[in-house]
C-alpha cells in the first residue's frame, strides 16, 4: 500500500460526471426501517453480519424523509395500503421501490382473502420484484444489487439539458 | 360441574329462557333467548357453584339460507375449570343484541370484531367502532353473501386472471 499512497496524489483519473453520480447514489442506497410481516424478518437477516448488505453501502433508516429505498417486506393489507402511499410519498426522489416477496408481489398466499391487498404495485410503482415466501437474504441482497444496476444506468444530467435549461438562459 | 348441572341451574333459575343443551359434544352448549343474555352471563359470573370468570372468546355464525345469525360465547371457570358454550339467534336483517361488556370487560374488543365482520350491533357497548378492517370499509365480509367491491379507496381488488378462476 506504500507505493500507492505516495503516488495517489499524482494519479489522475476520468470518468462522466454521470458515473460519478451515480455511483456516489448506488453505493448509499439507505433503505427505510419498514416491515409488514414475516419478510421484514428476513430484512433483518439481510441487513444482520452474514449478509450484510451494509458493504453495499444500504444502511436502514427510520424515516422515509432520510430514505432512498422503500423495501416493502410483507402482506399489504389495505388499511397498511394508505399507509405505505403515504410513506412513499414522504419520501425524497430520487426514490426506489424493491417489492420483497410473493405477498407484496401479487397478495400471495393471501390473495383470495377480502382484506389483502393484490400488490403493492397497485399502489407505488415497483423497480425491483424479490420472489420468494419469503426470500432468503441472498435474493434480497440480488434485488438490491439489481436496483444498483438501474441506477448506474441513470443518466441525470443529460435528461435535465434539453432545451429547458437554455430557453432560461436566453 | 357438568354441562347437565350447568344447564338445570340455568332452567331452573331462568325458566322459558334457556333451551337445546348438547353435552355430547367436545365443547357442551345451549341456546340463549337474547334477551336474557346478559341476566345470564352475569349469573353465570356471579353464582359461587359457577364461578365463571372468563370470557374466553366471542364470535358468530351466519346461517343464511335460515335467516338467522348466531352469537357465540365461550365461557370458562378457573376456579371449577369447566366450561360452556352460550349461543344466541338473531335475525340477519336486524342483527341486535346487548353488549356483555358490563359482564366480562373484554368483551368490548370481543364484540367490535364481530360488529367489524359480522354486523351484529350490540346495544350499549361504549365504542361500537370496527376494529380490524378501515374504518371506511363498505359491508361485512364473513357474511355469506358479502361480495367483494371493485376496488377499495381507488385500489382495485383485481387478482391475476389464473387466481380469479379458482374463485367461486
Amino acid at each position: 500500500m506504500k507505493p500507492l499512497l505516495n503516488s495517489l496524489p499524482e494519479t489522475v483519473f476520468t470518468t462522466k460526471v454521470d458515473s460519478l453520480l451515480n455511483w456516489g447514489r448506488a453505493s448509499s442506497q439507505w433503505y427505510m426501517l419498514f416491515g409488514l410481516a414475516c419478510c421484514a424478518i428476513e430484512l433483518m437477516q439481510t441487513g444482520g453480519p452474514r449478509a450484510d448488505v451494509d458493504r453495499f453501502g444500504c444502511v436502514p433508516r427510520a424515516t422515509p424523509r432520510q430514505s432512498d429505498l422503500m423495501i416493502v417486506a410483507g402482506t399489504l393489507t389495505y388499511k397498511m395500503a394508505k399507509r405505505t402511499k403515504l410513506l412513499y410519498d414522504q419520501m425524497p426522489d430520487p426514490k426506489y421501490v424493491i417489492s420483497m416477496g410473493s405477498c407484496s408481489n401479487c397478495g400471495g398466499l393471501f390473495q383470495l382473502a377480502y382484506s389483502v391487498c393484490k400488490g403493492v404495485d397497485k399502489i407505488i410503482p415497483v423497480d425491483v420484484y424479490v420472489p420468494g415466501c419469503p426470500p432468503r437474504p441472498e435474493a434480497l441482497t440480488e434485488g438490491l444489487l439489481r436496483i444498483q444496476d438501474k441506477i448506474m444506468r441513470e443518466r441525470w444530467l443529460v435528461r435535465q439539458s434539453d432545451g429547458a435549461q437554455e430557453s432560461v438562459g436566453a | 360441574m357438568e354441562a347437565k348441572g350447568i344447564y338445570a341451574r340455568l332452567e331452573q333459575r331462568f325458566p322459558g329462557k334457556v333451551s337445546g343443551l348438547k353435552d355430547a359434544v367436545a365443547d357442551p352448549l345451549l341456546m340463549v333467548d337474547a334477551q336474557a343474555i346478559v341476566e345470564v352471563g352475569r349469573f353465570l359470573r356471579d353464582e359461587p357453584e359457577l364461578r365463571f370468570e372468563i370470557l374466553s372468546d366471542l364470535t358468530a355464525l351466519d346461517f343464511p339460507k335460515e335467516e338467522k345469525l348466531q352469537v357465540v360465547y365461550h365461557l370458562y371457570s378457573y376456579t371449577f375449570r369447566h366450561q360452556v358454550v352460550l349461543k344466541v339467534d338473531l335475525s340477519r336483517e336486524a342483527a341486535c343484541v346487548s353488549t356483555m361488556e358490563g359482564v366480562w370487560k373484554v368483551a368490548n374488543w370481543f364484540e367490535r370484531e364481530v360488529f367489524d365482520l359480522f354486523g351484529v350491533v350490540f346495544d350499549g357497548h361504549s365504542d361500537l367502532r370496527r376494529i380490524l378492517l378501515p374504518e371506511d370499509w363498505e359491508g361485512y365480509p364473513l357474511r355469506k353473501d358479502y361480495v367483494e367491491q371493485e376496488e377499495y379507496d381507488g385500489i382495485s381488488t383485481e387478482r391475476a386472471p389464473l387466481v380469479e378462476k379458482l374463485l367461486r
